[in-house]
């Protein structure tokens, strides 16, 4: 099984999202945001967190245009998986590959803690480790985790199941509580929060491990 | 050339930044202020053949990477055209 984390520059958890990715028995090759290619035989793309080109223009605008987002698209349209986490939430959506946006956060304020969620899928290749309507916690740190998306398409997520993730006690003003969604195809996932900051108790949380393992066991199997 | 984007969130889509400066203009005593809205304005420096070309070309630039449009709106000027 192997997972690729891009690194743009301005990425700053692509060390830990590897990290976690290893841990859950993956081997993590680097795509660095220039490649043209993804690296050869890659089952799943890890976008990190951070703050790439600075958060020049909008969050994700720019490393969304990056030469690598060619590769991940048809990496995703052929049906591969590909994890988007907090910068890389953002650099998905500004892509295309998932449905809605992020801006600053209602309260304008960075906001930095671990937050209450719950599940609302477990039929995905990443939430399968959890159970629908389980309650987790996982370590938030954005300015914009706003998600804005229109009534229409908010209750067409819904509808559809695609709503993985949601605040219990929304920290950003996100449309729905939504802190995570999935892909049409259910094979490409954008969170908020860092589940690669908490599968380790030394981090004071586990509840992100699930999400590594399931996926590793889903890729495994297929 | 010279074009001029002017970017906004779209109506119905809260402005968290306007919002704050509405209060802080509130708090200098602005009370007639009923709303702030906050957008950017990019500026670029181009080669075209003429106004509509350049508008043409600024429109393809903003839906490819100047504007996300889920979120914004944009107008272009161009400098001289009317």
């Amino acid at each position: 099984m192997k997972a690729a984390v891009v690194t743009f520059p301005g990425s700053n958890c692509d060390r830990d999202l590897a990290v976690a990715f290893r841990a859950a028995g993956f081997d993590v090759l680097p795509a660095w945001h220039k490649d043209t290619a993804l690296p050869a035989g890659v089952d799943v793309v890890g976008i990190p967190g951070g703050f790439s080109f600075g958060d020049y223009l909008r969050c994700g605008a720019i490393a969304a245009r990056a030469p690598v987002m060619a590769a991940v698209a048809a990496h995703a349209a052929r049906g591969g998986a590909v994890l988007g986490i907090c910068n890389g939430f953002q650099v998905l959506c500004e892509a295309g590959l998932l449905p809605g946006a992020l801006m600053r956060n209602a309260g304008l304020r960075f906001v930095c803690r671990t937050v209450p969620l719950r599940v609302e899928t477990a039929d995905s290749p990443f939430t399968a480790g959890w159970g629908a309507g389980q309650r987790i916690a996982l370590p938030i740190a954005h300015h914009d985790g706003n998600y804005r998306i229109d009534d229409a398409g908010l209750a067409a997520l819904a509808a559809e199941g695609r709503i993985a993730l949601r605040y219990l006690d929304n920290p950003n003003g996100s449309a729905g509580d939504v802190a995570g969604v999935l892909s049409a195809n259910r094979r490409v996932m954008g969170l908020m929060p860092h589940p690669e900051r908490a599968v380790d108790p030394a981090q004071g949380g586990t509840d992100g491990a699930a999400l590594f393992a399931a996926l590793a066991g889903a890729l495994l199997a297929a | 050339m010279r074009a001029r984007v002017t970017v906004m969130l779209k109506d119905g889509v809260l402005d968290p930044q306007g919002e704050a400066v509405r209060h802080a203009l509130h708090g200098l005593g602005h009370d007639g202020v009923h709303g702030v809205r906050q957008g950017k304005v990019i500026e670029l420096e181009l080669d075209a053949p003429d106004a509509d070309a350049a508008r043409v070309a600024v429109a393809g630039m903003c839906e490819a990477l100047l504007v996300n449009t889920v979120i914004e709106t944009y107008r272009i000027e161009i400098d001289g055209a009317a």
